[in-house]
């Protein structure tokens, strides 16, 4: 059934484009990273565009075979419509964030080559390459390897500032990272062991509910929740990505997570047999549930602005594991509007988030601090942000027109429609309490400096613009009709005229 | 038979008793001299499932330089005696982890009592088909061939590694020598090691690189044992490690996954597929990318252990 399709090569340049980027980048240094960088990341939005229209248009999956070795002797890239739109999303959040590091990384042509630019430039093509790894893998092998690769990337983009005091938590992250990454390697060994391939495609309807099985899948769903950040296996997330510098914790926050979403998508939605995932999902769904309602509780009580802002990443990512019982449950309507508000929901997110945490350090940086309580005086210095923050703020919380509202809209409708009603009042709960902390946010920014601060010091606007564009998009993506998100179900298993 | 039964059983206990004192160690250091135990006594299981290839790569690599990587690590340590005591767990963590560990031991060694005695993996296929790619060893053909892209991003991690290592440095040793410094040895053991062994060393690890198109051996064990070589001669202070802003040591550095991913694209070129290995060149050029991840992974490795940069170049 595996055989590379046409525009099946777009998968190969999205994967080496951004990888040889990366070695050469390393090997140049200084100046020619920094360009290097910025002309790969902006041809990545290219091949995202490209790759998602290829699929679109075949209305199917695109296929690249490396080396012309089938599966399950050989490895396949896959380009499914998750695959593709993750795809785009990341090529457009990376290539704004590299935009924005061009004021703290920018390396003037008289100047030597210094750490954090070079890490910085490097690391963005590295972790490029990696999301792409992990999107468009076919085999659960390779999808580990991307894993690593990821680890990586994002680890020494969270370190970028050179810290010591932040190396304890990234520590931690990389522990949590680490075993997660073990437990996801054993799952796949056992799948091996029992059915000889690890193509996912292959796997789809082959699996058994045996021991083998399950263990595996539970292994892997439990590496892949270690490294969402799922609660309650949260606690490494809010102080790795606050204390990373704001360009790292966009990236952390928007995307990287949402490279062990798609896996653990593979996972249930391919991979396990229908019968014990349906009996199971419930479970990760009412761990989706705790997580947004503490998370949101928590971040409500935050004082610092990037720990408010990690804390609702932790919240943000419960929703995503809300689709799965809804997805699972049988009924083909409730199973397709699940599934786009699932993933409308991680895309819509990474782009609010990045937003977020883009808007939150620029605030950062004009107010000369980022406590909670001492915002006043933001709201002149920096208004794009804020604004920024305030449009990224409308898509966490759901509110119409919005990236966010149309995913909890559909993630509601198809749990209402299904007579799982509760998990829509986590849905409307985990939305106020957003718009509580947002509040708290916004409110502080546009009220005055208190008198004994320091005066704010304005910003330049592009940073801002960049933050601003982000926020626009997760906005946009809430004004476009249902209908043109067709291409996420293309390649769904159950999903209309699928192959299985 | 018996015979066979008494040595597994042998192996499978001293690796279950290297564990435990691995893990109760009195002092990091003897941790990590239990675990480098653990790699040796676990590549010698791998030789009893006549694994050669893996038995080979989890010595050189699981037990030796992740070994030695420990071992500086624990020596370093030891300057923070306070924060590692800090850090360290209380017994009861302790008591639920290993709870935990071994729950899932168990569940594992369950789990594969449970697999399906034979299944239809792809194993008669990829030996049918490698000469295909001219690789005898069948190790070879999946990792050069079958399964290339693995092996490609798995030698770009290594890149990703050394840099990840280096930018945990200080800004103001941008620039500068990694490493600590070594004072030169005259005489003593270590003098006399460093002095007489590299010679021997490199022949045999070109060799085991060499070797691992047809028989157990490749890239990954073969520079390892180059990389310990260097590594030995900069423990004697023999050599210096090169700058971190020297674009030859990134070349060397990248010189393996570009070459494999030049390759790959000349297979797209010539054979019509990404990673496929153009039949009108066919070995020289495989060759050709062997030896340069053979000199890229020990380049890494050797960096790894070196650490960041530590001082002015």
């Amino acid at each position: 059934m595996t055989a590379t399709t046409p525009a099946g090569w777009l998968l190969v340049v999205a994967l080496v484009l951004p990888v040889a980027g990366m070695l050469l980048a390393f090997v140049l240094g200084g100046r020619a990273a920094e360009r290097l960088a910025l002309l790969l990341l902006g041809l990545g939005v290219g091949v995202g565009v490209a790759v998602s229209a290829a699929v679109l248009r075949m209305g199917a999956p695109i296929v690249y075979l490396p080396g012309g070795w089938a599966p399950p002797l050989g490895l396949a890239l896959v380009a499914d419509g998750v695959a593709a739109a993750m795809l785009l999303t990341t090529a457009l959040v990376l290539f704004a964030v590299a935009l924005f590091g061009r004021a703290a990384h920018a390396t003037p042509p008289d100047q030597a080559e210094t750490r954090a630019a070079l890490a910085y430039w490097c690391f963005l093509l590295a972790l490029a390459g990696s999301l792409a790894a992990a999107f468009l893998g076919g085999d659960l092998f390779n999808l580990f390897v991307a894993l690593e690769m990821l680890t990586f990337a994002a680890l020494s983009l969270a370190c970028l500032e050179g810290k010591p005091s932040q190396f304890r938590s990234e520590l931690r992250y990389l522990l949590f990272a680490l075993i997660g990454s073990v437990l996801y390697l054993l799952g796949t060994a056992l799948l091996y062991g029992g059915y000889g391939t690890l193509d996912f495609r292959l796997l789809a309807g082959r699996t058994r509910a045996d021991l083998p099985t399950l263990l595996a899948a539970a292994l892997m769903t439990a590496g892949l929740a270690a490294k969402m950040a799922l609660f309650p296996l949260h606690l490494w997330l809010p102080p790795a990505h606050a204390g990373a510098p704001p360009a790292a914790s966009a990236l952390l926050s928007g995307l990287v997570v949402k490279a062990a979403f798609v896996l653990l998508l593979r996972v249930w939605i391919w991979v396990l047999p229908p019968l014990p995932a349906m009996a199971a999902a419930p479970l990760l769904a009412a761990l989706g549930a705790a997580a947004i309602l503490v998370g949101s509780l928590v971040a409500l009580r935050q004082a610092r602005l990037k720990l408010l802002v990690a804390y609702s990443t932790v919240a943000q990512i419960g929703y995503l594991f809300l689709m799965l019982p809804l997805v699972l449950s049988g009924a083909a309507e409730t199973a397709s509007h699940a599934w786009l508000g699932g993933l409308l929901q991680a895309g819509s997110h990474a782009f609010a988030k990045a937003a977020m945490f883009l808007a939150a350090g620029l605030i950062a940086t004009a107010l000369g601090h980022d406590r909670v309580t001492a915002l006043g005086g933001a709201g002149q210095a920096v208004p794009r942000a804020v604004f920024a923050f305030g449009l990224a703020g409308l898509s966490l919380m759901g509110i119409p027109p919005s990236g966010g509202f149309t995913a909890k809209w559909l993630l509601l409708t198809s749990a209402l429609g299904d007579g799982q009603w509760w998990w829509a009042a986590v849905i409307l709960g985990g939305g106020l309490l957003t718009g509580g902390y947002v509040y708290r946010v916004l409110a502080g920014t546009i009220a005055a400096p208190p008198g004994d601060a320091p005066r704010p010091r304005p910003l330049p606007h592009g940073p801002q613009n960049v933050a601003l564009g982000l926020a626009l998009i997760s906005v946009a993506l809430g004004l476009l009709p249902l209908a043109s998100f067709g291409l996420v179900q293309i390649g769904r298993p159950g999903a209309l005229g699928a192959l299985p | 038979m018996i015979l066979d039964w008494l040595l597994d059983g042998m192996v499978a206990l001293l690796i279950l008793a290297a564990a435990l004192w691995t893990l109760a160690a009195p002092t990091p250091f003897a941790a990590v001299i239990g675990f480098v135990g653990f790699g040796l006594l676990a590549s010698l299981a791998w030789v009893r499932l006549a694994a050669v290839d893996v038995a080979l790569t989890e010595a050189a690599v699981g037990a030796g330089a992740t070994g030695v990587i420990l071992l500086q690590s624990a020596v370093r340590l030891r300057r923070g005696a306070a924060e590692v005591a800090a850090a360290t767990p209380g017994r009861a963590t302790t008591l639920l982890a290993g709870l935990l560990a071994g729950g899932l031991g168990l569940g594992l060694a369950l789990a594969v009592l449970a697999l399906p005695a034979t299944v239809p993996g792809p194993a008669a296929e990829a030996a049918a088909r490698s000469a295909e790619v001219g690789l005898g060893n069948l190790v070879a053909a999946v990792l050069m061939a079958y399964r290339g892209l693995d092996t490609l991003l798995e030698s770009i991690v290594l890149v990703f590694a050394v840099l990840a290592v280096w930018a945990m440095g200080p800004d103001r040793h941008w620039g500068g020598i990694p490493g600590p410094r070594f004072a030169r040895q005259r005489d003593g053991p270590l003098a006399l090691l460093a002095r007489w062994l590299p010679p021997v060393g490199i022949v045999i690890g070109i060799h085991i690189a060499w070797v691992g198109a047809d028989a157990p051996g490749g890239k990954f064990q073969g520079g390892t044992v180059l990389a310990a070589m260097w590594v030995l001669a900069w423990g004697a202070g023999l050599v210096r490690p090169p700058s971190v802003a020297d674009r030859r040591v990134r070349l060397v550095l990248v010189a393996g996954p570009l070459g494999f991913l030049l390759a790959g694209l000349l297979g797209a070129v010539l054979d019509g597929s990404f990673l496929a290995w153009p039949a009108a060149l066919g070995k020289p050029l495989l060759l050709l990318v062997e030896a340069a991840m053979t000199l890229s992974v020990a380049a890494a490795l050797a960096l790894l252990v070196v650490g960041p940069p530590e001082r002015r170049a």
